[in-house]
């Protein structure tokens, strides 16, 4: 994909995210968690756990990675892929910030005249 | 040929090294300065030494009055441009003068932000940006001075320039407190474990940090001077003087009211160029590939690309990693490039506790990519370099953290904690023993652990402090030791939860960074296991002071539901005792019709559960329930989940005491309690047990001559009937009996470690003696039950309804398939 088709969806505020916290946006049916990390980098992840599909921004964050709450199973939220012995990746998604706000990169956007 | 005119709007700092250049360069322009400032061009970064006293400005100016005449540069001091017209190529001053250029620079630099609070306009709130903020500081600390008690200065902001101007007027001799929005101070340049090094550090030189502080609004004294301020929280805070250090923002009004492109900055291309001809940006006020920098590193770098461009020679900028020092005596600070951690990142972490050092540098395929330095930081502009240098540093990874001129292997001793402990520290708690006592064993030749124990009674009663003395063992004697090999928590430590435990009590550390610092963690914010752990034994410690730390706690105790599998949420409400009414059953009818709550079920434990509730009902739905006067159940707390009961005296025929009634004594007196894992309770009126409470943490069954107390039962993984603590007489000494024998194991327990599992590694004997056989502990074990409960008995389902934590309940952000008819999200 390259740079120039990228739009970029405002979420909302930086401090929207509690450090080392997640939140969850809906974007028509697809759920995607945000989350924080201690030195605070976001980063966002298709919200469904790799294993039986748990929602991974319930769970704790730690380094880069999160822990789903169901299962245990570990996740890199950078790479979406499962840590350790498991097997498995979700999808993750680019993030910018920008006057302390948080954008999606989205492609094909057609907004409506609204 | 007449020369090219080349005007520059703005004298900071980047324009004056720029200014260096193009003479180093000898290339002939007409150069005119318009600076809103009315001085020459000094040195912004030693304001602070100025400040504290340090230095003078004299000593700070770096291009005075002959500099610019001998280079025949023409500068206008206190002569701010007013406006810019691209089309004719002009300048004008505020006082009207009007210059035209060829070229133009715009390094209008920034300005501080002042946040719009009630009062901000007072006499006495500043900033802390030019040369007049520190005169303007430096009056009031001279005032202060001649008065009898100090001047008071509150600094709202704990970044890099708030921790600056906060050490400076200290320095100066007056009071002053830190408000910090955030947890932690200089978060975004720092970790946690770092922070909290730092306000360690500012809290003994006497400056007041408080985090989480937002600030409400600046207090009037009634003569439009200022008089203190309020934070959100209601705290007040005295103050002379506040100094707002918040954050600063590029100085683009002019920039974007002539028609420049204008973002968060000014928006410059490589070649720091706008998006108009031949007009240019420079330093703070511009935003360079969606960057804006506060640092002087990248603007230097900037500086010399546009003086190379202006004389011809095509040059980049392609932007910079920078790096952070606090530059505040005795404190040393440095931080560069991005430390967080990740799948592919491997970091390497030394504490040095007993000298207050933590480094951590962060390493992405064999290159170093992030490093923080603290305590001892004369290494950061070496790891800076090998940072941008990109250099692979896979031959001298095993000793890199130890620095640059890093000469034989320093092997890290894993007892240094222990050592680091003064000889009055308590070790054993049963006993009272206290280190001095247990090395002085040792240095008399008891060099065993069964041989200390003898000798000092260290160890000999709860068992919990062993790890504890095996270290001292360890330390004393090295090699010659071996010790018992102790589970950790979790790979982030190599201590186990009984060392943790002690070592929090000894050392009083009372944050999660705290003890991961103090205590040497491998990993700099812990893992999923770990930080619930530090969590429970700091509340268990503090209960009074002890912040929760909210992200350490599983989502069940985040929105106090129990997640399904499905990720919706069940709830179970407190029925007392198991007991329910009309209108309570009415109630949960009606929630369960109005929010179509799929399930209803009665649970094992004598209440109702409610499940498959949406995360965005649960609050609505609790405040249905809390009109009904319920109460959450906690069934997802580590802590008193359910007290069993049966029908006892009231109605049945064998019934020998009000077990009913004693079930919900019990219950209203400990519900709210955290334990290391859930807490299950039963009381039966007779030995037929209905309640069957011989297989609960702790069970009563009633007999005609009073209570007999059971406890470390369980049924669930492993089944376990329950020991026989003791017999009371009355309701009110088997409740004493309950409470100390819970709190004993709210102490000593491991986190996630039920009460029966507790009670065989401490020996059923050891607990029967401090219970039931010694009255005077078991009433402190009671007397810390019930302090510790004072603050815990608050509903945390009607804590919802009124407002905390509300983002937990609610997506950040829905996008409706109305607006957006078709669309991907990139990969
Ligand atoms: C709802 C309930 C089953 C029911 O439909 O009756 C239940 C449901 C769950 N139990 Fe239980 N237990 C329930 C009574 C019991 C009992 C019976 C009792 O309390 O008398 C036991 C055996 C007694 C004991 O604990 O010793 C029991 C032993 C367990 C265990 C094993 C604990 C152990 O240490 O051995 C677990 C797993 C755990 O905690 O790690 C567990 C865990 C769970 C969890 C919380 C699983 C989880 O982590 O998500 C279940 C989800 C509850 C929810 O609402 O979503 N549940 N569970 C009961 C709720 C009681 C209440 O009112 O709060
Ligand atoms: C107390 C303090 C400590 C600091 N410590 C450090 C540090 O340790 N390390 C570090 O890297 N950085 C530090 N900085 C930041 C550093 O000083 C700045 O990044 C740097 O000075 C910015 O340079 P500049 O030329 O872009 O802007 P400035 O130096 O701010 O210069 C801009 C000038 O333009 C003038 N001006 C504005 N508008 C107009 C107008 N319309 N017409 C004419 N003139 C105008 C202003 O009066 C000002 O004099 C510190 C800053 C402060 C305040
Ligand atoms: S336990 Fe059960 S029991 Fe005892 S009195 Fe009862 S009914 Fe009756
Ligand atoms: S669904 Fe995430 S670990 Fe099982």
């Amino acid at each position: 994909m390259t740079e120039q088709r990228i739009k970029w969806l405002e979420l909302g505020a930086f401090d929207d995210i509690p450090k080392l916290g997640s939140r969850r946006i809906e974007l028509d049916k697809m759920k995607i968690g945000l989350f924080r990390t201690a030195s605070d980098k976001i980063f966002a992840i298709e919200d469904k756990c790799p294993h039986l599909g748990g929602p991974l921004s319930e769970g704790i964050v730690h380094d880069n990675c999160v822990t789903c709450p169901l299962h245990n199973w570990v996740i890199s939220l950078e790479s979406g892929e499962a840590q350790g012995a498991d097997k498995g990746c979700v999808r993750s998604f680019p993030i910018k910030i920008a006057n302390h706000r948080i954008f999606l990169g989205v492609s094909k956007l057609h907004e409506e005249s609204a | 040929m007449k020369k090219e005119s080349l005007v520059i709007v703005g004298n900071g700092m980047a324009p004056g090294r720029m200014l260096e250049h193009l003479l180093d360069n000898n290339l002939s322009y007409d150069i005119t300065i318009f600076n809103a400032e009315p001085r020459v061009n000094y040195n912004r970064l030693m304001l602070s030494p100025v400040l504290s006293g340090e230095k003078t400005y004299e000593d700070i100016i770096t291009h005075d009055d002959d500099w610019y005449k001998k280079n025949d540069i023409n500068l206008h001091k206190a002569e701010p441009i007013a406006s810019i017209s691209t089309e004719n190529k002009t300048v004008t001053s505020k006082n009207g003068k009007v210059v035209s250029y060829d070229k133009l620079v715009i390094a209008t630099g920034s300005s501080p932000i002042i946040i719009p609070l009630p009062g901000h306009q007072l006499d006495g709130v500043m900033t802390y940006r030019d040369l007049d903020d520190v005169d303007r500081m430096l009056t009031v600390a001279a005032a202060s001075r001649a008065s009898k008690e100090p001047l008071k200065a509150v600094v709202i902001g704990g970044g890099l320039l708030g921790l600056e101007a906060a050490a400076g007027l200290a320095e100066q001799g007056m009071q002053v407190t830190v408000l910090h929005l955030m947890d932690t101070l200089m978060e975004k340049q720092l970790d946690p474990s770092a922070s909290w090094l730092l306000s360690e550090a500012f809290k003994h030189r006497d400056v007041a940090v408080l985090t989480n502080a937002d600030t409400e609004k600046i207090v009037d004294r009634g003569d439009g001077a200022v008089s203190g301020v309020i934070l959100k929280d209601g705290r007040k805070i005295p103050a002379d003087i506040v100094v707002m250090a918040v954050g600063i923002r590029p100085s683009t009004t002019l920039a974007k009211d002539s028609g420049i492109e204008v973002e968060r900055g000014i928006v410059v291309d490589d070649q720091m160029q706008t998006n108009i001809l031949d007009v240019y940006a420079l330093g703070e006020c511009v935003q360079h590939r969606d960057t804006c920098y506060g640092l002087v590193a990248p603007l230097f770098e900037m500086a010399k690309t546009l003086a190379d461009n202006l004389c011809g020679t095509e040059s980049s900028y392609t932007g910079s990693v920078t790096a952070t020092r606090l530059k505040v005596n005795g404190i040393d600070l440095y931080s560069a490039g991005d430390f967080n951690d990740g799948a592919d990142r491997q970091e390497i972490v030394l504490r040095d506790a007993s000298a207050g050092v933590y480094k951590r540098l962060v390493l992405k395929d064999n290159k170093l990519i992030g490093a923080v330095l603290y305590g001892e930081a004369s290494d950061g502009p070496w790891f800076f370099d090998l940072l941008k240098k990109d250099a692979d540093i896979s031959e001298f990874r095993e000793t890199l953290i130890f620095g640059q001129a890093y000469q034989g292997g320093a092997q890290l001793n894993p007892s240094e904690a222990v050592a680091a402990l003064t000889d009055d520290s308590e070790i054993c708690g049963c006993n009272g023993i206290c280190k001095g006592t247990i090395v002085s064993a040792i240095e008399s030749g008891h060099t065993t652990l069964d041989a200390v124990r003898a000798q000092t009674k260290a160890s000999s009663s709860c068992g919990t402090c062993t790890g504890l003395v095996e270290q001292i063992l360890t330390w004393k004697l090295g090699d010659e030791y071996e010790a018992a090999a102790i589970t950790p928590v979790c790979g982030c430590t190599h201590y186990g939860h009984d060392e943790v435990r002690h070592l929090i009590r000894a050392k009083s550390l009372r944050t999660i960074p705290q003890v991961m610092q103090e205590l040497e963690w491998k990993t700099s914010c812990g893992c999923a296991k770990c930080r619930p752990a530090l969590n429970y034994y700091l509340v268990c410690e503090y209960p009074a002071d002890y912040k929760d730390d909210y992200q350490s706690r599983f989502i069940n105790e985040r929105v106090h539901a129990n997640i399904q599998k499905d990720g919706t949420y069940s709830i179970v409400p407190r029925m007392w005792g198991g007991q329910t009414s009309s209108k309570q059953l009415r109630a949960i009818a009606d929630v369960v019709d109005k929010f179509r709550i799929p399930t209803v079920k009665v649970t094992g434990g004598q209440r109702i559960d409610m499940l498959g509730i949406q995360k965005e009902d649960l609050v609505p739905i609790w405040r249905d329930l809390g009109e009904a006067g319920f109460v959450s159940g906690h069934a997802y707390a580590k802590g008193l989940r359910t007290v069993k009961t049966c029908v006892g005296t009231d109605w049945c025929r064998f019934g020998t005491q009000d077990s009913t009634g004693l079930g919900v004594r019990i219950e209203k007196f400990m519900w709210g309690s955290w334990t290391p894992a859930k807490v299950k309770m039963a009381v039966s009126g007779c030995p037929r047990n209905c309640s069957e409470a011989t297989c609960k943490d702790v069970g009563v069954i009633c007999v005609d001559s009073g209570f007999e107390v059971h406890y470390a039962g369980a049924a669930g993984l492993d089944i376990k009937g329950t020991q026989v603590l003791g017999h009371a007489n009355t309701e009110d000494e088997a409740l004493e009996i309950i409470v100390a024998v819970v709190q004993m194991y709210r102490e000593q327990g491991h986190y996630l470690e039920r009460m029966y599992k507790w009670s065989s590694r401490v020996g059923h004997e050891e607990i029967k003696q401090q219970i039931m056989e010694n009255k005077d502990k078991r009433k402190r074990y009671f007397d810390r039950f019930v302090a510790s409960q004072k603050i815990a008995q608050v509903d945390p389902w009607t804590e919802r309804v009124a407002g905390k934590d509300r983002h937990e309940f609610m997506p950040l952000t829905v996008v409706s398939p109305a607006k957006v008819t078709h669309l991907e999200v990139v990969r």
